[in-house]
Order: C-alpha cells, then sequence, then structure tokens
C-alpha cells in the first residue's frame, strides 16, 4: 500500500514524510539529528526509554518522545530549544553516570551512540553534575560468539526486542530500580541459555555492551 | 429469576438476619481486623455461645473504618441498644457472652458507642469524626456479611441493573459525565469522559479492568472494600461494561490480598449464580464476565499499562501514552481502567442520579474522598469525608488529632508519590486540585502524619527510597534520576550533605518530572520539593551544622544524661544498655560513653518518667564535656 505524504516543520525546515511515521525518523532522514537510543523502526510498541529523543512540538504543553509521536500534516516541531536541551542533557548526564566510561579499550570506540550523541550535541562524555554511580557486575564471556558487559549497558532494551524478533526470546528484563539488567531468562549464563547464535541483539546494540568476541 | 424475586429473597434473609427477636453479632474480620487478632475473638464469641447454648447469629463483616480499635465487635441483643465494643480481646468476648447476651449487663466498660438512640450510653454517632464522616463510597464496609450477596441485595444492591437496561448505552454514560466523577486511582480523570472514548473506540472487543492493585504501602481503602463490600464493585465494572459495551472484565488485585482475592472470587460466583453476572444478565441480551488477576504485587503495576502488560503476561512496565488504554488497551482493544472506589461509586450515582452525586463535594471535586489515616494520629483508620472538607478536620477532628500531646508536623498525602504539606496547609480543602496545587497529589489516599519527633528530610527519603526501588527501570530519568536524588538524601541524613546539594536536588527534581515515562517518575520527587519547599530549614541545619531539628536522625546526635536529672541510685539505663555505654560516674550519676554508644534510644524508654533524664543533642557534638569512664571498668 502507497503511503500518502506528509509535510511538516522541524527546526523551520521543511520535511515530507510518509503518514504514520514517527517523527524521529521523518526527522532522521531529512538530516536532523534527534539523539535517540532506544528506538526502533519496526517495533510496534515504541520503548521511550532513554528519554534523549524528547521534542517540543507546538499545540502541545509537554515535551513529547519524537520516536512515538507520529507526524502530522503541518505539525511543528522543535528539537533544539533551550527547555529539550536542558532535560535531553540531564537524561544523558544521568546515562553517562552510571556507564563504565572506558573508550580507549571500548570494542564499540567510533560506532557508539553516546559518542555520538555527545559530540553532535556538544555534551562532555563525562558528566559535570553528577557523580558516577559504579556498576561492577561480571561480565558474561561465557559465549563463543560475543559478550555482555552489564556496566556499559544504558538498557534500551534493543536487544530484548532483537531476541523476541529473531532470536530465541532469551533475553528480558530483570529486577528493578537502579538493579535492573538485561538477563537471560533464569538469570542462567548466555551461552547456557537457549541462544540460537544470531547475534541480533549485537547489531542493534547501540553502546558496547554487548560486542563481538 | 427476575429482579424483584431475588430481592424479595434477598430482604427476608436480610429481615430474619437482623431481627429485633435473636441476637445478632458482627465482627469485623477484614484484613486490618484480623491482624488485631478478630479470629481469636471471634473463635472466642463461636465457641462461648454454643457452650452456653446461646441463640445468636454471627457474621463477619468488613472494616468498619475504626481501626484504631480493632478487633471490633457489634451485639444487638433484644431489648438493649446495639452496642460497638472495641478492643476487644478472646477474654472479653466470653465476659460479653455471660455478661450480656446471657444476663442483660451491656458490658459498658468495653462499649465504643451504641449504634442507636437510647437512654444508656452516647453513640458513636456523637463521636466529632461523625460530623465530617459521609460514607457512600464505604456504605456497607463492616454492616453487611461480603459473603452474602443478600445482604447486598437487601440493601439496595444490584438494583441499578434494572434500570440501565432500560437507558442507552450513550444516556448511561452521559449520566456518570453528568455526575462530575473523578476517577479515584490518582490523576483523577472524568470517569464519564473515559468510558466514552472506550466506547466509541474502534476495536472488537473492549475491556473493562478494576484496578486493584493499591502498591502503596499505607494504604488499604481498596482492599477493605473487596474485603467488606465486593458486590459494590462487581456491580460498578457491570454499568462500566454496559456503558462501553464490554463482556470481558478483569479485576487485577495483588497477590498479597489474599482475603481480598478470595472474597472477591467468591462473591463473583455468588453473582453468577444468581443470574446478575455472566451469561444473559437478569434475562436480558447482555453478557458480562469477570476474571480475578492476581499481580506480583509491584508498585508499577497499578500503572494502568504496566497493568496491562502483566495481564498480558508480560513484565509490568509502562508504556507511553497515547494511545491511552481507552483507545489501545488490553490485548491492543480498547480497556476501561478505573480504581475500586471509582466502581464503587457507579452504583450510586445511577440509584441516586447524577445531580444527587453533583450536590456533594466542591465545583471541581464531586463525592467523596477516602482516606487511610495512619502516623501519628489518634484515630487511625479508613475515613470517608466530602470533597472539600478542609485537611485540619479530616487531621483533628476525624483523625482524632496527634497524640501524646506531640506537636503536629506535617502531613503526608497521596503515598510516596504525593507530597509532605506543613501546618499551614491544613486549612486547605481536600480535592484534586488543591493538592497539587500545593505539590502533594491526591493518589490513592494515603494519608500519615507527622509529629515533632519526625525528620522531614529522613520523611522523603524514606519515600524516594520506595519508588527508587519500584522503578520498573526503563527510562532513564526515573532509574537514575531518583537514585541520584536518594544518595544526595542518604549523604544528608549522615551528615555529608553539600549545600549545593539544595540546588542540584530542586533541578534533577524538575527534569525527572518533566522528563519520565510514566506518572511513577514524575511524582517521584514530591516528597523532596514539598519538604525542600516547607521545611527548608531542616535540610539547612543538616547540611550546615549537622543538626538534625527533631533529633532523629542517628548521625547527628547524641545521648546526654543531664547530671542534676538523674536520680543516681536507679540503675535502669545501665541495664538495659545492650553496648554497654552507659556507667555510673562520680556520685554514681550515670554516664554515656560517646564511643560505645549505639544510639538506639532504648535508655530513653527505660529511664522512669518522672527523671526524665536521658536527652538527645543535636549535633552530636553539643553534648557537654563529660567525665571519662574510669580506666578499670573499661
Ligand atoms: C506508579 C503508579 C501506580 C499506580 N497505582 C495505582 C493503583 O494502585 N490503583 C489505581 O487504581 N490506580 C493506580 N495508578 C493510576 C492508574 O494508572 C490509573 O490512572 C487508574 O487506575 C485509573 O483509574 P481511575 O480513572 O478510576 O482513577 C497508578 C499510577 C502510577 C503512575
Ligand atoms: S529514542 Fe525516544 S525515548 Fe529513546
Amino acid at each position: 500500500m502507497a503511503q500518502a505524504k506528509v509535510k511538516l516543520t522541524i527546526n523551520g525546515q521543511e520535511v515530507e514524510a510518509k503518514s504514520g511515521d514517527m517523527i524521529l525518523w521523518a526527522a532522521l532522514d531529512a538530516g536532523i539529528f534527534i539523539p535517540n537510543l532506544c528506538a526502533i523502526r519496526d517495533k510496534d510498541h515504541p520503548q521511550t526509554g532513554c528519554r534523549l529523543c524528547l521534542v517540543e512540538i507546538e499545540g502541545y504543553d509537554k515535551l513529547i518522545t519524537a520516536c512515538s509521536e507520529p507526524v502530522i500534516k503541518g505539525m511543528v516541531v522543535k528539537t533544539n530549544t533551550e527547555r529539550v536541551d536542558r532535560i535531553r542533557h540531564t537524561a544523558f548526564e544521568l546515562l553517562m553516570s552510571n556507564h563504565n566510561i572506558d573508550c580507549k579499550n571500548c570494542v564499540q570506540n567510533g560506532s557508539c551512540a553516546l559518542q555520538e550523541t555527545a559530540s553532535k550535541l556538544k555534551y562532555k562524555l563525562k558528566p559535570e553534575r553528577l557523580p558516577s554511580i559504579v556498576r561492577s557486575l561480571p561480565i558474561d564471556d561465557s559465549h563463543p560468539l560475543f559478550t555482555y558487559d552489564p556496566n556499559k549497558c544504558v538498557l534500551c532494551g534493543k536487544c530484548v526486542w532483537a531476541c523476541e524478533q529473531s532470536g530465541a526470546g532469551e533475553l528480558q528484563f530483570a529486577f528493578r530500580g537502579i538493579d535492573t539488567v538485561i538477563s537471560t531468562l533464569g538469570g542462567v549464563p548466555l551461552v547456557q541459555s537457549g541462544c540460537k547464535g544470531c547475534a541480533d541483539c549485537v547489531t542493534v546494540c547501540p553502546v558496547g555492551a554487548l560486542v563481538l568476541r | 429469576m427476575n429482579f424483584s424475586k431475588i430481592r424479595s429473597e434477598a430482604v427476608s434473609d436480610w429481615e430474619r438476619f437482623k431481627s429485633k427477636e435473636r441476637a445478632h453479632i458482627l465482627v469485623g474480620t477484614s484484613t486490618c481486623g484480623r491482624a488485631a487478632g478478630a479470629l481469636e475473638v471471634l473463635d472466642a464469641l463461636t465457641k462461648k455461645i454454643e457452650q452456653r447454648g446461646i441463640d445468636a447469629e454471627i457474621a463477619q463483616v468488613g472494616c468498619m473504618g475504626h481501626c484504631y480499635a480493632e478487633p471490633l465487635v457489634i451485639v444487638a441483643k433484644p431489648g438493649l441498644p446495639a452496642i460497638a465494643y472495641g478492643y476487644v480481646t478472646p477474654g472479653m468476648a466470653s465476659v460479653i457472652v455471660d455478661n450480656c447476651l446471657l444476663k442483660d449487663d451491656p458490658c459498658l466498660e468495653f462499649a465504643l458507642g451504641a449504634l442507636e438512640d437510647n437512654e444508656l450510653i452516647p453513640t458513636i454517632y456523637d463521636m466529632p469524626r461523625f460530623e465530617y464522616e459521609n460514607r457512600l463510597i464505604l456504605r456497607n464496609c463492616g454492616d453487611i456479611d461480603p459473603q452474602n450477596i443478600n445482604h447486598y441485595i437487601a440493601n439496595g444492591g444490584y438494583a441499578t441493573l434494572e434500570s440501565i437496561f432500560k437507558m442507552t448505552q450513550k444516556g448511561l454514560i452521559d449520566c456518570i459525565k453528568k455526575s462530575g466523577l473523578r476517577g479515584r486511582g490518582g490523576a483523577g480523570f472524568s470517569t464519564g469522559e473515559k468510558w466514552e472514548i472506550t466506547k466509541n473506540a474502534p476495536g472488537k472487543a473492549t475491556y473493562v479492568i478494576c484496578n486493584a492493585d493499591e502498591g502503596d504501602p499505607g494504604a488499604f481503602m481498596d482492599r477493605a472494600i473487596l474485603e467488606g463490600d465486593p458486590h459494590a464493585v462487581i456491580e460498578g465494572m457491570i454499568i462500566a461494561a454496559y456503558g462501553v459495551g464490554a463482556s470481558q472484565g478483569y479485576i487485577y488485585v495483588r497477590a498479597e490480598y489474599p482475603l481480598a482475592v478470595q472474597t472477591i472470587q467468591h462473591a463473583i460466583d455468588q453473582a453468577e449464580n444468581l443470574g446478575v453476572l455472566g451469561h444473559n444478565i437478569l434475562g436480558s441480551k447482555f453478557n458480562f464476565e469477570i476474571e480475578v488477576f492476581r499481580g506480583s504485587g509491584a508498585f508499577v503495576c497499578g500503572e494502568e499499562t504496566a497493568l496491562i502488560a502483566s495481564i498480558e503476561g508480560r513484565r509490568g512496565m509502562p508504556y507511553n501514552r497515547p494511545p491511552y488504554p481507552a483507545t489501545r488497551g488490553l490485548f491492543g482493544m480498547p480497556t476501561v481502567v478505573n480504581n475500586v472506589k471509582t466502581f464503587a461509586t457507579a452504583p450510586l450515582i445511577v440509584d441516586r442520579g447524577a445531580n444527587w452525586y453533583n450536590s456533594i463535594g466542591t465545583e471541581s471535586s464531586k463525592g467523596t474522598a477516602v482516606f487511610a489515616l495512619a502516623g501519628k494520629v489518634v484515630n487511625t483508620g479508613l475515613v470517608e469525608v466530602p470533597m472539600g472538607t478542609a485537611l485540619r478536620s479530616v487531621v483533628n477532628d476525624v483523625g482524632g488529632g496527634v497524640p501524646h500531646g506531640k506537636k503536629f508536623k506535617a502531613v503526608q498525602i497521596g503515598g510516596p508519590s504525593g507530597g509532605c504539606l506543613p501546618e499551614s496547609a491544613l486549612d486547605l480543602p481536600v480535592d484534586f486540585d488543591s493538592l497539587t496545587e500545593a505539590g502533594a497529589i491526591f493518589g490513592s489516599g494515603g494519608m500519615v502524619v507527622l509529629d515533632e519527633d519526625n525528620c522531614m528530610v529522613e520523611a522523603a527519603r524514606y519515600f524516594l527510597d520506595f519508588t527508587q526501588k519500584e522503578s520498573c527501570g526503563k527510562c532513564t530519568m526515573c532509574r537514575l534520576g531518583s537514585k541520584h536524588m536518594l544518595n544526595m538524601l542518604e549523604d544528608i541524613v549522615h551528615g555529608n550533605g553539600k549545600i549545593e546539594y539544595l540546588d542540584l536536588l530542586t533541578d534533577l527534581a524538575a527534569d525527572i518530572e518533566e522528563g519520565s515515562l510514566c506518572g511513577l517518575g514524575k511524582t517521584a520527587p514530591n516528597p523532596v520539593l514539598t519538604t525542600l519547599r516547607y521545611f527548608h530549614d531542616e535540610y539547612e541545619a543538616h547540611i550546615i551544622e549537622k543538626r538534625c531539628p527533631a533529633l532523629s536522625c542517628k548521625d547527628l546526635i547524641a545521648y546526654y544524661i543531664l547530671p542534676d536529672k538523674c536520680e543516681r541510685s536507679c540503675d535502669a539505663c545501665v541495664g538495659i544498655c545492650t553496648a554497654e555505654a552507659i556507667f555510673s560516674g562520680k556520685k554514681r550519676i550515670k554516664v554515656v560513653d560517646q564511643d560505645k554508644c549505639v544510639k538506639c534510644d532504648t535508655c530513653v524508654a527505660a529511664c522512669p518518667p518522672e527523671y526524665s533524664a536521658i536527652i538527645r543533642v543535636s549535633p552530636a557534638s553539643a553534648v557537654p564535656e563529660t567525665e571519662k569512664r574510669p580506666e578499670k571498668a573499661k
């Protein structure tokens, strides 16, 4: 079914997008950067967990996550206001305060979504206002194909979705609050889980938490 | 069976039960009563009555609201007024049987009051709280046997089913809209509007869900209703289902409420047997079934999208709204989610009319508010007052004020995500909008009273610790933001706070409120924001002077024995101190060895009140110089 196109304005620039598409994809397709960690184009229910993609939309009081808001004809979106920047900078600092910053030794160095966000939005990687909340959880290197480092994980949930889609559906969120982690069913080491080895989780991981060996 | 037949049978059952010819006894055996020993009392009563061969009917009823005086027993004996007895023990129960039932001594020494006007004793309705109370949502709780559907029907229950089937769906929804009913689950959304959106949303199946997750620590009104008047909830759900055109309903109850689960399930079975629930309700074409779903008892599962995920078998994590459940809810279909109290109110509105309901409460908040009063207040328990009643009346007149002559400090409203309001806010009317304006929320209706001994920084820390742990972990703001805030509060109560924390707390709180995914994160900073707003001086005292004004934060206080108050020959404090931190000094005046003291507070309680020689001082460094423990005693 050919989808109708709608026109909207993002940061003063006129953008054309498929009707029903989310603002985030419309912006990225048009070359306008909106930081995002948890959004997946094909996912039915947007995760809306990382809170980096918040934008202002004319006519709305609240900030809206661009990854979950479908475009509407004539919509006026702003991604770079002071208000937007304040909140997403806080979200970014919070994530980095809980991230083992070790870019030098990280496989993902150079292709990490956190680095990209920092450089595009001119944020420092190391939070200035917040002390770090270190996690020193064991790295799961039981699997022959890939490893999982929970201390770098941003809990975007992409791997959970990927594992549901093409893998064995073995990955899930576990525990609550600051202790939340991505875990196999029953918390067994990856190699003992029902993992089929598709490694799609590694492909979708935006940071250096799931990496090939 | 048609409804008039059902009703006339119910009425004769009820009349037999209430008959003045025969003694009948009510025992409050909800969870709150059981915790106080109601089952033992029930057992004692039953045995004694049997032993004495007395003809009397005993019924178990729900929470009567006076939880402070539990176990509660009501005895109605021919020739005597019905009398409520409080703090009943199995021993007292035996005495009541022997003296009141067997002889004619009403045992006034145990009585709280009579339930009807009489010559003997004042009625409980003469208590100041009844000037304010208006039990609509709790109308039957404590009066009827929740296991007996006839009691409910005889008191007007299920009568609305006859009238709704004569109404159009739109007519019914308009009636709810016109009544001004707002949801009692926290946010206060218009119930009529929610039903209308659901009815008009495209989708095959439509569901009705009753939210009985009630995860707030200290809140138990939904449990009390399910345990004390389950049919009111079922009837409300049927009304909603008819309005939106649903044929399947769920009651989401936390598994930690086993009695509520059991009571509501029993009620559902009874209602189905009588034909007021299930297929072709009362011979109409309308079908509606209800399933009880036991939740795992996570606070966040009370959030409607997380609740739906949980019923669908997924992890209880909130989803972005919109789409709201009303348009896309359970299994992707339009779904009404309402609180227990919202459903329990609906039958009254249909029965008595929108205008009647609309006349109770304030301009923007109609009807009544149910609170679970707890903390430093004389009459803990469930109270129901019209919206707009002054907070002061709830705390002082209904609640009986702060006990032990202590000074009121604050009232925490709306559960862990609510706010702490000070004395100056006590003249506020309780309604959705006033509370929100003051920085609290109506929330679930938890109301905890704090007195001068409560540290407000510690109170904020306590509540944030709860929400932080209950965060589902999905959203950055809530998972990490509230953790950073909590860490700062912990530093402050331990005496390691920095003055720049105050600005950072305020900034982070604002960002978390604005940037969080769901209501849990959005409201989590409330206890911190309200205490920062109303009790800023306490934060500063902790940080700058290392002083806890309430003398409660352990790291900031020290114990000191006033030499001229110490009785000297009394060794109570020395004997009780497990840390061996108190010794007899010169002239046998007792002295605290600060190095050994673990600040357990037991000595304060042990020191006889006529001396009251042991005091807490803050900052800890303010303890006067005392003599050192002699070497050999060390
Ligand atoms: C963290 C959180 C916990 C909640 N817990 C409950 C609850 O225990 N019971 C409840 O009825 N609503 C709870 N709610 C509100 C529900 O999401 C929903 O708004 C409510 O059930 C709607 O019912 P109402 O319209 O009758 O108020 C909670 C919301 C949040 C954000
Ligand atoms: S990309 Fe929108 S919230 Fe993460």
